[in-house]
C-alpha cells in the first residue's frame, strides 16, 4: 500500500439496520488504488450487507462514502456504475433469457456515447461504436475463457460457467473497482483456483482493484493483500493477510472454529 | 374461392386490429414482465383525449400531438407514482396497482371529457375497394398500413438501440440492469410512453370503427387470446397471433355458423387460445423460460 496517494475507497463510520435490527456499526476502512482486498467473517457478519451499501443497492443510515475521490452520504446502484464501480452477487443476478455475449453487451452500456436517434438509423458515431461495444465485449469473453458459449444462452450454462459469465459482465464496463460477492460460492476445487487466478489477472493487468467476499480462507489469503475481519455487523481485523491470521480476535470469532 | 378469400382478407385485416391492441401489452410485458391491465383504459383515455379536443375545434395533427403529450405525462406519472416504489417486487403486486392504475385511468378520462359516445372521423371511407375482384375494406387497408408502419418503427427502436437491450436487461432482472448503470426509471418512462404511442393509434382506429365511449377499454379482451397465441414477450407474435384470430374466426363464422349456430366469432378466439394453452403454453414466439431445478 503506498501512503502517497489517496486511497480509492473510503467508508467512514457507516451503520446499517434493517428495521431496527443493526446489520453494520460503525464501520470505517479504505482500500487503496490496485490492492485486492477481501472482506472475511462468519455468516451473517454483515459483508454483503457493506458491498450492497458501497455500490448503494443499500443506503447507509450513518456514515459517509468517498469513492475516486468524491464523497457521499449514499451511492446510487446506478450512479456507482457511472463513477466505475462494477460487481457481481452472492446469488448471480444475470439476464437469463439472454446470451452470454448479450449480457457481456450491458455490461459495457454505460460506454455508449451515441444518441438512440443515431442508434436507431445507423449513422453519426452509431457504427463504429456498434463494432467497438462488440470488439471490447469478445476481449472480456476471450479473456475469461468462455468464447465456447457466446451464444448460448445464460440459463442453461452451469453454475460455475455462470459466476464467470457475471464477471465477464462487470470487467465489459472497464471498472476502477470490482466488488465480488463471493465469486467462487459453490464450485470446486479446481474451479475456485481458476477462478483466483481470473481475478488476480484482472488486478494485475488492468490494475482494477477489487473488494472480494469469500469464505475460503486459503483462497483469501493466497490472492488479497488487504483483508477485512468482520463479526457482528463490526469490524474486528484489518490489514495484511499474514497481521489478520495473527489477531487474537479474529483467531477467536472466525479463525479459531476452524483450527 | 373469390368468397373464401374474401373472408380470409377481411379475417386478417381486422386481425391487424387486434395486433394493435396485443402489442401495447406485449411492449410493457417485455420490459416489465406484468400483464398491464390498463392497456385498454389507456386506449380509452387517448381516444377520448383526442376525440374531445377535436370536438372543441383543435386541428387533426395538434390534437394528436397533445394526445401524445399527455401520453407522456401519463407514463412519467405512472414512474413516479406506480413503479418506482413498487421496484424489485413480485409482479403480481404490479398487476394488482395495473389493474387500480386501468380504474383511475378510465375514471380520469370520463371525469374530464364526459361519458357521452363520440363519433370519430379519420378521414377515411369505410367503403369496399375492389382489388382485382376481391372486395377489400379501405379502412382495413389503412389500418394495416398504420399498424406495419408502427411495428417498423418499434422494431428499430428495440434492435437497433441500446433501449432495446437495456429494455430486456430491465424485464430480466432489475437489481442486475440497476448494477450495470442502467436507469430504471428512465427505461420504463421511454416503455409506457410508446405503449401509451400505441394506445393512441389503436384508439384512433377502433375510435373510429366503434366510436369513442367507455367499450373501447374492453378491446383489451380482444388481445388476449392474441397474446396467448403470439406469446406475451414478441412484437412479432402479436401480428402472427392478431392475424391468426382475425382469419380463423372470421371463417369460422361463416362456414362453421350455419351449422352450429352463428355467433361463433365472439367465442372462437377463446377455444383456439385454450388449445394453444394446452399444447403450447408460451405461444408461437413467447420465450421459454429457464428453471434450473
Amino acid at each position: 500500500m503506498s501512503l502517497s496517494s489517496p486511497p480509492l475507497l473510503e467508508l467512514s463510520h457507516i451503520s446499517l439496520s434493517f428495521k431496527g435490527v443493526k446489520a453494520i456499526t460503525d464501520i470505517s476502512f479504505a482500500v487503496a488504488r490496485g490492492e485486492i482486498c477481501a472482506l472475511i467473517g462468519p455468516n451473517g457478519a454483515g459483508k454483503s450487507s457493506l458491498l450492497n451499501v458501497i455500490n448503494g443497492v443499500y443506503q447507509a443510515q450513518e456514515g459517509q462514502i468517498r469513492f475516486d475521490g468524491e464523497a457521499r452520504r449514499h451511492m446510487r446502484p446506478h450512479h456507482a456504475a457511472e463513477r466505475g464501480m462494477a460487481r457481481t452477487f452472492q446469488n448471480l443476478a444475470l439476464f437469463k433469457g439472454m446470451t452470454v455475449l448479450d449480457n457481456v453487451l450491458t455490461g459495457r452500456n454505460l460506454k455508449r456515447r451515441s444518441s438512440w436517434i443515431e442508434q436507431a438509423l445507423g449513422v453519426g458515431r452509431a457504427p463504429q461504436e456498434d463494432d467497438e461495444q462488440r470488439r471490447r465485449a469478445e476481449e472480456v469473453i476471450e479473456f475469461l475463457n468462455i468464447q465456447s458459449w457466446r451464444q448460448s444462452l445464460v440459463g442453461t450454462l452451469p453454475y460455475g460457467l455462470q459466476k464467470r459469465v457475471e464477471l465477464a459482465r462487470a470487467l465489459a464496463a472497464e471498472p476502477t473497482l470490482l466488488l465480488l460477492d463471493e465469486p467462487m460460492a459453490g464450485m470446486n476445487a479446481a474451479e475456485k483456483k481458476e477462478m483466483s487466478r481470473f481475478i488476480v489477472d484482472i488486478n494485475r493487468e488492468f490494475g482494477t482493484t477489487v473488494v472480494l467476499i469469500e469464505h475460503d480462507i486459503g483462497v483469501v489469503m493466497g490472492i488479497s493483500s488487504h483483508v477485512v475481519v468482520l463479526d457482528y455487523g463490526r469490524k474486528i481485523g484489518d490489514g495484511p493477510p499474514d497481521a489478520v491470521r495473527a489477531n487474537p480476535e479474529v483467531v477467536a470469532a472466525y479463525l479459531g472454529t476452524r483450527h | 374461392m373469390d368468397f373464401f378469400l374474401e373472408v380470409l382478407i377481411g379475417g386478417l385485416l381486422a386481425g391487424v386490429m387486434y395486433s394493435l391492441v396485443a402489442i401495447g401489452f406485449v411492449l410493457i410485458y417485455k420490459a416489465s414482465g406484468v400483464f398491464n391491465f390498463a392497456q385498454g383504459a389507456m386506449v380509452l383515455f387517448a381516444a377520448l383525449t383526442f376525440v374531445s379536443l377535436g370536438e372543441r375545434g383543435v386541428p387533426f395533427w395538434i390534437a394528436f400531438l397533445v394526445t401524445l403529450g399527455t401520453m407522456l405525462l401519463l407514463a412519467l406519472a405512472v414512474e413516479r407514482l406506480v413503479l418506482r416504489p413498487l421496484v424489485n417486487r413480485a409482479p403480481i403486486t404490479l398487476f394488482m396497482a395495473t389493474l387500480g392504475l386501468a380504474y383511475i385511468t378510465e375514471g380520469a378520462a370520463q371525469a374530464l371529457w364526459g361519458a357521452q359516445v363520440h363519433g370519430l372521423d379519420l378521414g377515411i371511407e369505410d367503403v369496399p375497394l375492389d382489388l382485382g375482384g376481391l372486395l377489400v375494406s379501405q379502412f382495413d387497408l389503412f389500418a394495416a398500413g398504420m399498424a406495419a408502419t408502427l411495428v417498423l418503427l418499434l422494431s428499430v427502436l428495440f434492435n437497433k438501440t441500446r433501449i432495446g437491450l437495456s429494455l430486456r436487461a430491465v424485464a430480466d432482472d432489475t437489481l442486475a440492469a440497476q448494477a450495470v448503470g442502467i436507469r430504471l426509471s428512465r427505461i420504463w418512462v421511454v416503455v409506457w410512453a410508446v405503449a401509451g404511442l400505441v394506445a393512441l393509434i389503436t384508439g384512433l382506429l377502433w375510435g373510429a370503427r366503434l366510436g369513442v365511449q367507455f367499450s373501447l377499454s374492453l378491446v383489451v379482451l380482444k388481445a388476449l387470446p392474441v397474446l396467448i397465441i403470439g406469446g406475451f414477450s414478441s412484437v412479432g407474435g402479436a401480428i402472427v397471433g392478431g392475424l391468426i384470430v382475425g382469419a380463423s374466426e372470421k371463417l369460422a363464422e361463416i362456414y362453421a355458423g350455419p351449422l352450429i349456430g352463428s355467433g361463433i366469432e365472439n367465442w372462437f378466439p377463446y377455444v383456439l387460445a385454450m388449445l394453444f394453452l394446452l399444447a403450447r403454453p408460451t405461444g408461437l414466439f413467447g420465450e421459454r423460460s429457464i428453471d434450473r431445478v
